[in-house]
């Protein structure tokens, strides 16, 4: 390498970065100034400090690439991806503030221990197809009836969508409350053209569908973009209705002999 | 949670946001305020809620009234007196209800005027959270059912946008015509229906409570049309409340000689 490409360029400054640094409940914000450039996203920075300043840094990454969805974090105050959040898009005259995600028990430095979410998806009823549609065991299903499901299935598990969410958050209804993850997840499996389970009583119950007061921070801090309120919570909460509120619109279903899922 | 220890709640309005956060949950609690005076000021009023070929949405349908809209003549002699009396507390309910309890209001107002949560990821004042699981916050499925009663308002709104074109001259003929007022009842109108067909109970109720919809090619379009307007539910459910309120001045000040309605033709 040129002698001369390692100089500060024009858009090479110094910065402040305030990352956590602690184990378990104990710990404090920690400054370190690092040289960066516009181009280079938070994990970029994470890494370099790690890399030259602070070895023991714990800091849980993948891919890089946004799609593994290992960096959660909270960058000034708000759920990201670290390695989808550039420095251009911070002020860049401020300290920039690196914390773990706070609905979770916190591990060490930037690392929590997300294990909670994986134990709420086993609770879930599995997918549970119809009869196949033909003898040799597969089944016919339209393009166009599975878009709807496909939506949810971009998801990375990131858990930004938990972290934010204030019943998890703030009020720690992790035994009540499965989350706008896995109801996602159960909108993937409960409209899916070829599953026959029904989950909407435990949604209404075990998994609390009921505690989501429709904020739609889940849907903000999502990175794939997946309108997780809207397509999936909201009309599953319809759902809810459906079976549990709305006796003129099961009146209507029972004499017109349709089953809502066909 | 058993194994480890989560980080403690923040204290109200804690958080290392460095936006201007508390911007959208104020501006929500002020206009939302300002709709709510205004509106409960108007439908107290009894007068002044019709002129010319107008009338004012808060008292559309008119069904007990003085004014020839007035679908069973004028109010019951039964009425109780130390009830008060207006066309529009009779009908308000209906729209009201479908408001407070849509999805869009809920998520606005949860934020602006109960901060649970004031806004993503800033701290909150309470300690207990119950959400919309028990009684009466479980009251919020009423939404289904004001939906229902407010597609009824909507016939007659249209219906009222549709006689806003029809003036009376002073020889008694009625003439087909439009004045600035019919085009803010029909603007009204647009973004009201944007608001009711975009909702998320219609959406449902069209398609949204079946996992297939191919091979049904008008229930597909029907949901596909409610989905687009869904996406918008939000910016559909404040300007159409902008407008409803508008249309209520506008008729107002005309009716009360304020300003004079210009007529295009």
């Amino acid at each position: 390498m040129d002698a001369s490409s390692a100089l500060p360029t024009e858009n090479t400054r110094e910065q402040t970065f305030r990352l956590w640094r602690g184990e378990r409940d104990e710990g404090e914000f920690q400054d370190f100034k690092a040289t960066v450039t516009d181009g280079m996203v938070v994990l970029d920075v994470v890494l370099q400090i790690q890399a030259e300043q602070a070895n023991d840094l714990a800091c849980r990454w993948n891919c890089k690439a946004g799609k593994c969805g290992s960096c959660s974090a909270e960058v000034n105050g708000k759920p990201k991806l670290m390695c989808m959040t550039r420095l251009d898009q911070l002020p860049a005259n401020e300290p920039v503030t690196v914390e773990p995600m706070r609905a979770f028990p916190h591990v060490k430095d930037l690392v929590t221990d997300v294990s909670w979410n994986f134990e709420q998806k086993m609770k879930v009823a599995k997918f549970q197809p119809r009869a196949p549609d033909a003898p040799d065991g597969t089944w016919r299903m339209q393009q166009a009836d599975v878009d709807r499901v496909q939506e949810f299935r971009k998801c990375i598990e990131c858990f930004l969508c938990q972290d934010v969410c204030h019943v998890l958050r703030d009020h720690h209804k992790h035994d009540e409350f499965i989350g706008p993850r896995f109801i996602t997840y159960v909108a993937a499996l409960e409209m899916h053209p070829l599953d026959t389970a029904d989950r909407i009583p435990a949604l209404k119950e075990e998994h609390g569908v009921g505690f989501c007061n429709i904020t739609k921070c889940c849907t903000e801090v999502c990175p794939e973009h997946i309108q997780i309120t809207d397509n999936a919570i909201i009309p599953l909460k319809e759902r809810v209705v459906d079976q549990f509120y709305d006796p003129v619109g099961k009146l209507v279903k029972i004499f017109s002999r349709r089953s809502t899922n066909t | 949670m058993t194994h480890q220890p989560l980080p403690i709640q923040r204290g109200f309005g804690e958080t290392l946001r460095r936006d201007l956060w508390w911007v959208s949950p104020l501006i929500v609690f002020l206009s939302f305020s300002a709709f709510l005076v205004y509106g409960t000021w108007a439908a107290f009023q009894n007068a002044y809620y019709t002129y010319g070929p107008y009338l004012s949405p808060f008292y559309s349908p008119e069904i007990w009234g003085d004014s020839h809209w007035a679908l069973l003549g004028p109010k019951p002699g039964w009425w109780p007196t130390y009830v008060p009396f207006s066309p529009a507390l009779l009908i308000l309910p209906i729209p009201g209800l479908f408001r407070f309890t849509c999805y869009y209001y809920r998520g606005a107002y949860y934020k602006g005027f109960w901060a649970d949560p004031a806004n993503c990821a800033v701290g909150e004042a309470r300690k207990v959270y119950r959400g919309e699981k028990p009684m009466p916050n479980a009251l919020q499925n009423l939404h289904r059912y004001s939906m229902y009663l407010v597609l009824v308002v909507m016939a007659f709104l249209a219906y009222d946008a549709w006689e806003a074109f029809w003036w009376l001259d002073m020889g008694g003929n009625v003439h087909f015509g439009a004045g600035l007022g019919t085009v803010i009842m029909w603007a009204n109108l647009v973004l009201l229906s944007g608001y009711t067909f975009g909702c998320h109970s219609v959406r449902h109720i069209v398609g949204g409570f079946k996992d297939r919809l191919s091979g049904q090619p008008i229930r597909a379009a029907c949901y596909s049309g409610c989905s687009r307007l869904n996406a918008k539910h939000g910016s559909w459910a404040r300007w159409s409340m902008f407008s409803v309120g508008f249309t209520d001045i506008y008729i107002r000040l005309c009716a009360m000689g304020y300003i004079t309605d210009w007529r295009i033709f």
